[in-house]
């Protein structure tokens, strides 16, 4: 028999999910994954939709909190993500269609866990930490130690994510996030890359490159991050850097892409998300989502 | 076990029960008896079953109906008041936007919620704003002029 509460506070929340709840909020993976006969319906729902203050994007000193039930709408058209967490707006601006970036919320898309979510690898690139809530207390922890394989994570099944956080990047820094797509909207990731990078004095000097639906999981790429810190960014270290991303993918085929093609595309959606990031690094205005905008570029 | 909730669906109360599973669409269509909003891929691909909530578009195929209770819910038998159509729909009927007219409702809706956040859209904002919306029979460009029409009359 299924049962349903509201939770009108992060508390009630939490106490649900000690029973045994599932948390619901814009249903935009959960519900129609079941549509789908992924996965049933979880038999006891607590909505977490109705909780007061979740909704926030708050600037502090150092930082910036997205609220877990922060819609990837509003994300998009938030003048501070898009200025200084362009790859976030990249990503948050080509999820599903309107209605799934209207009620689709960044800690649905976060605790989902799906390899080729958007959002994951401007997330792991801008250095979120994820703060989870349970009655005995809070912890954070940094996404690449919250994701640990397709669509499961290390929270305990009574931890609520209540909010991401994310360090303002130092001046001479961009983002960028590219998907290879077959078509612009109601999409899902064939290859997907993330982007950061900081210049100083003509030198990258910090650089931060994700990899998105070419692994279990979403993950950094160091031996790309290595090729490029110390170099000015120039085409042939921004190449050695695609290609060690790329080196690093461990694909299959599915649906929507073989092994192969995903691995000889890899390199090419790498180039375009780190030469968007040094261009607006550089103060350039490419125009978000990165994904429209260098679609095309060699 | 059955939940007896309130729906504010076109700024009428409906008390009606639910199941925690019963989605809004079907309590839309068949507790509260409003059948303008259609099932069509049952998975939030085709966008027959747009409405909004709060002004926000959902597919309400996979949207809970005991999440909705409280929040004005906007179906497309919600769009005309006094029976006279709104420009909108006059729009529809005078582009050929309108041709077996599963679609017309959730395009309709999500037109309304485009227009209503951004009143002049350009064409390419009209088509990313649509493409939750499938029309099987490929009508797209009269329901593009359609929604083009209607902001440059207001826009």
């Amino acid at each position: 028999m299924s049962t349903y509460t509201n939770a009108l506070t992060v508390e009630d929340a939490i106490a649900a999910l000690a029973q045994g709840a599932r948390p619901i909020a814009g249903g935009t993976d959960l519900v129609v994954g079941a549509r789908q006969g992924k996965k049933r319906l979880p038999e006891s729902l607590v909505g977490i939709h109705r909780i007061a203050g979740l909704d926030q994007i708050e600037e502090n000193g150092d930082g910036v909190s997205i609220g877990a039930l922060v819609t990837h709408q509003a994300l998009v058209t938030h003048p501070l993500i898009r200025k200084s967490f362009a790859g976030l707006a990249d990503a948050s601006a080509i999820v599903g269609s309107h209605a799934t970036r209207a009620n689709g919320t960044i800690g649905g898309n976060v605790m989902n866990a799906s390899p080729a979510m958007d959002t994951g690898a401007p997330l792991l690139c801008h250095g979120a930490m994820a703060v989870l809530k349970r009655s005995g207390g809070t912890r954070r922890v940094n996404l690449a130690e919250l994701w640990t394989g397709p669509g499961t994570t290390s929270a305990s099944a009574d931890e609520l994510l209540i909010r991401l956080d994310i360090p303002l990047p130092p001046p001479g820094s961009g983002s960028a996030y590219v998907r290879l797509q077959y078509r612009r909207q109601m999409e899902i990731a064939i290859v997907g890359a993330g982007a950061f990078v900081t210049i100083a004095g003509g030198k990258v000097t910090d650089a931060r490159i994700a990899i998105t639906a070419l692994a279990p999981v979403i993950h950094r790429a160091e031996a790309a991050e290595a090729a490029l810190i110390g170099t000015d960014g120039n085409a042939a270290a921004v190449e050695a850097a695609a290609d060690a991303a790329a080196a690093a993918a461990r694909p299959i085929s599915d649906v929507r892409g073989s092994a192969e093609y995903r691995r000889a595309m890899a390199a090419v959606i790498a180039r375009r998300a780190i030469e968007t990031a040094l261009r607006r690094a550089h103060g350039h205005d490419v125009t978000i989502p990165a994904s429209d905008s260098t679609f095309g570029s060699t | 076990m059955r939940y007896p909730i309130t729906l504010h669906v076109n700024g009428i109360p409906y008390p009606i029960e639910v199941t925690a599973h019963t989605s809004l669409l079907h309590a839309v269509r068949d507790e509260v008896g409003l059948t303008g909003a259609k099932e069509g891929c049952d998975d939030s691909e085709c966008g027959a079953c747009m409405m909004l909530i709060d002004g926000r578009p959902v597919n309400s195929c996979s949207y809970l109906a005991v999440q909705a209770e409280g929040f004005a819910i906007t179906t497309v038998e919600g769009l005309s008041t006094g029976g006279a159509l709104t420009p909108l729909q006059m729009a529809f009927l005078q582009e050929g936007g309108v041709q077996c007219g599963f679609c017309t409702p959730g395009m309709l809706i999500s037109a309304k919620a485009l227009l209503a956040q951004e009143p002049s859209p350009t064409e390419q904002e009209i088509r990313v704003a649509l493409s939750g919306n499938l029309c099987r029979c490929t009508g797209y460009d009269g329901i593009v002029r359609a929604v083009t029409k209607v902001s440059q009359s207001t826009g």
